[in-house]
């Protein structure tokens, strides 16, 4: 290294011999950016519309199970749909599960924009409270088939059936493959408790009944019957005011 | 060309990655194509779960940007910091595990993606351990790369070596942080962020693997090896540390501009869209200082088929950069978002910019690294036009499809109600689709092409012996 001494004349030039200089303020550069951009989501109040509209969370996460079953396997819900948003069941997160590793999202959003047309397409446009419990969201970046925010209650369960199966059959023009392999598999029950239970470590508030009885919510349940359980679920959580601006 | 260099320096390495990259660049647009076919032909998913659109497409996007893009960062990178610093890699042993590894992480994602484990994180999808392999073998290629600068025998660190120490960092940045997740099973794991704030992250993430990964790596390849191909020096050095600082310092910002008009607040939204307006100075500065390096030898581009790719590169470099902040825009993004343009613009940045410069690279690598001629400079023509023209016909078919998209979804006819239903707009697609597939085959060709054009250049130097002869030269004193 003796035949680099060299005397910088300026700042650029010090970071250009000093190796360890540059990467300091590259550091601190490459930094900026992200923690302007990223930080303030954790903290600003505004960002979360239930800071200022509670009744768009269930108030009873975490307190009480959503779904029980009782001594004589019968579900009994704690929870009405449109009573605000909470956690997933361990058949509905069974179901999220499997839209997550068929890819779904690379092809729907979940991320209804405030616009005439979607409203009038999709509906009320998308809350960030809506996908407060998303581990990781599914906002998707592109449509290629429609918006899902919205679509649970539109269809019949059994329409998503026969659509999973062979999308051509009801909508002749879609390009959305088949999905027949859903239908073999049934939903192992201890690996949605241990999925939950992990949720839950990351603030997920599931209630121990929720954890303790997952096994007995998605017994004989197939993963069919789990994605069309998700899929019913999306955006039927919170019931959303038509008068009301969420947002600024 | 000169004595002595396989001795001094560690080629070896660097010819591996090379030749990686050529394989990659196969696989990757061979899977995009079948993709694309899918969506334009969907009897190509054929009811198996392994082969369906939604755990291809995370195939086709890890192998295009990780295999071949990362085989050829790091191909580019290592002889780029020898070459420039006059000394070996500081260390052939971690090098070596450099290669392995990454190779590793491209095969584990091959087998886990299909099988659909998968974190479903656009860009990220691959399951947490193999997260922990990325961290240690990128960590590995930054360090042995610092070292090598830091021993280096030159007085100053050269431009492309900012650039490529620029990206190393922020992909640190990046992938640790969006690649928080909890496990819940061998490869099951969900991301410690959810909603609005995992958006964010997920495409502070995003939008850098192209500003980092994707711009400032290949522009560090672009300060070598365009003024190395042209034979002149770059045309302005102050230029060079302007658009450097303003790139490192203003790319970070521009993620938000993926979340317009969505649950995000908007004023994330809104200062992300103004930074990357912004951007198209630094970006276009960056081009102009490639392309300059030209002035008073623009008759080389009639006779060097290599120097045709890195210009060809740098003139999609200056068209996507101008196109995405255009798309950042508001009112362009209402429209723009969700549909096929975004596809578009991506690929002209990817097919056009990063694969361009690669190919170029690759082709001005293969002599010094082979140290003999190109098996065929016919080929090297035939692909530089087949690369061009299949990249064109992708991008205009996908402006034609997104804009169109975007237009039907938002029409209304004459008594107020939606014109159009969404299946409409999805039966219209189909010729574009087919469209798309077949200037991504046109492209594919090239790629074939030169897969076995690099073959052959190996073939030859083993059949003459000139790397063998190339590794008995003494080195110099």
């Amino acid at each position: 290294m003796a035949d680099r001494k060299v005397k910088a004349k300026s700042f650029q030039e010090w970071m250009e011999i000093n190796i360890w200089g540059l990467l300091f303020f590259l550091g601190i550069a490459l930094a900026v950016g992200g923690l302007v951009e990223i930080v303030p989501l954790f903290f600003m109040k505004n960002t979360m519309e239930h800071n200022q509209f509670p009744e768009i969370v269930w108030a009873k996460a975490g307190v009480e199970p959503i779904v029980a079953v009782d001594e004589a396997g019968k579900q009994v819900w704690n929870w009405q749909p449109g009573e605000g948003v909470r956690p997933y069941t361990a058949l509905e997160l069974a179901g999220r599960d499997i839209y997550q590793r068929e890819g779904c999202y690379l092809c729907h959003s979940q991320m209804v924009r405030p616009f005439r047309d979607e409203k009038e397409r999709y509906g009320h446009y998308s809350l960030a409270s809506e996908s407060m419990f998303d581990h990781p969201m599914q906002w998707g970046s592109k449509r290629t088939g429609p918006d899902l925010a919205r679509v649970g209650g539109k269809y019949s369960d059994d329409w998503h059936r026969q659509h999973l199966r062979r999308p051509q059959n009801l909508v002749p023009e879609s390009v959305m493959p088949a999905y027949p392999w859903l239908d073999d598999t049934y939903v192992n029950g201890k690996q949605m408790r241990r999925h939950m239970s992990g949720l839950r470590l990351i603030g997920v508030p599931y209630a121990d009944a929720d954890i303790e009885q997952a096994s007995e919510v998605v017994k004989g349940k197939t993963e069919m019957d789990a994605l069309v359980t998700y899929l019913q679920v999306l955006g039927t959580m919170a019931k959303l005011d038509e008068a009301k601006a969420y947002r600024e | 060309m000169e004595s002595g260099l396989e001795q001094k320096y560690n080629f070896d390495v660097v010819r591996w990655f090379t030749i990686m990259a050529a394989v990659y660049l196969v696989v990757g647009a061979a899977v995009g194509v079948y993709i694309a076919s899918e969506l334009a032909w969907p009897f190509l998913n054929f009811d198996s779960p392994y082969i369906s659109f939604g755990r291809l497409r995370p195939v086709h996007t890890n192998a295009v940007i990780f295999a071949f893009g990362g085989s050829t960062l790091m191909a580019t990178a290592f002889y780029t910091v020898q070459r420039t610093c006059g000394v070996r890699l500081w260390s052939d042993k971690l090098a070596w595990f450099v290669f392995w590894g990454w190779n590793t992480v491209i095969l584990l994602a091959v087998i886990t993606l299909p099988l659909g484990l998968t974190e479903s994180k656009e860009y990220a999808e691959l399951e947490w351990p193999i997260d922990i392999l990325i961290a240690v073998v990128w960590l590995s290629f930054t360090f042995n790369f610092i070292m090598t600068i830091a021993v280096r025998k030159t007085s100053h660190i050269y431009v492309s070596n900012w650039f490529f120490l620029g990206m190393m960092v922020m992909i640190v940045y990046l992938h640790v942080v969006n690649s928080l997740a909890i496990p819940v099973g061998l490869f099951k794991s969900y991301s410690l962020f959810s909603g609005v704030q995992d958006a964010m992250i997920q495409w502070w993430w995003g939008h850098n693997a192209v500003g980092f990964y994707l711009t400032a790596g290949f522009l560090g390849i672009m300060y070598y090896f365009v003024p190395k191909q042209a034979g002149r020096p770059i045309y302005s050095y102050r230029l060079s540390v302007i658009h450097f600082w303003a790139l490192m310092f203003g790319y970070v910002w521009l993620g938000a501009h993926h979340l317009q008009y969505t649950a995000l607040p908007d004023w994330t939204g809104s200062l992300g869209a103004a930074v990357s307006i912004a951007m198209i100075i630094p970006s276009w500065g960056g081009a102009v200082n490639g392309m300059m390096t030209l002035s008073g030898a623009w008759d080389r581009l009639r006779t060097d088929y290599v120097l045709r790719f890195l210009i060809m590169a740098l003139a999609f470099y200056a068209m996507s950069t101008f196109e995405g902040p255009v798309m950042a825009l508001k009112t362009v993004n209402a429209l723009s978002h969700y549909t096929d343009w975004t596809i578009g613009h991506v690929h002209s940045g990817a097919l056009g910019w990063v694969a361009g410069i690669s190919i170029g690279a690759i082709y001005h690598l293969m002599p010094r690294l082979f140290h003999t001629e190109m098996f065929s400079e016919r080929l090297v023509n035939f692909h530089f036009w087949t690369a061009t023209i299949g990249t064109v016909v992708y991008i205009v078919a996908m402006w034609v499809s997104g804009i169109m998209q975007g237009l039907m979804w938002r029409a209304y006819d004459e008594y107020g109600t939606l014109a159009y239903t969404f299946v409409e707009s999805v039966d219209a697609m189909h010729p574009y689709y087919a469209m798309r597939a077949i200037g991504g085959a046109i492209f594919l060709t090239g790629a074939i092409v030169m897969l076995f054009n690099v073959l052959m250049t190996v073939r030859k130097s083993a059949v003459d012996g000139s790397l063998v002869r190339a590794r008995h030269v003494p080195a110099p004193a």
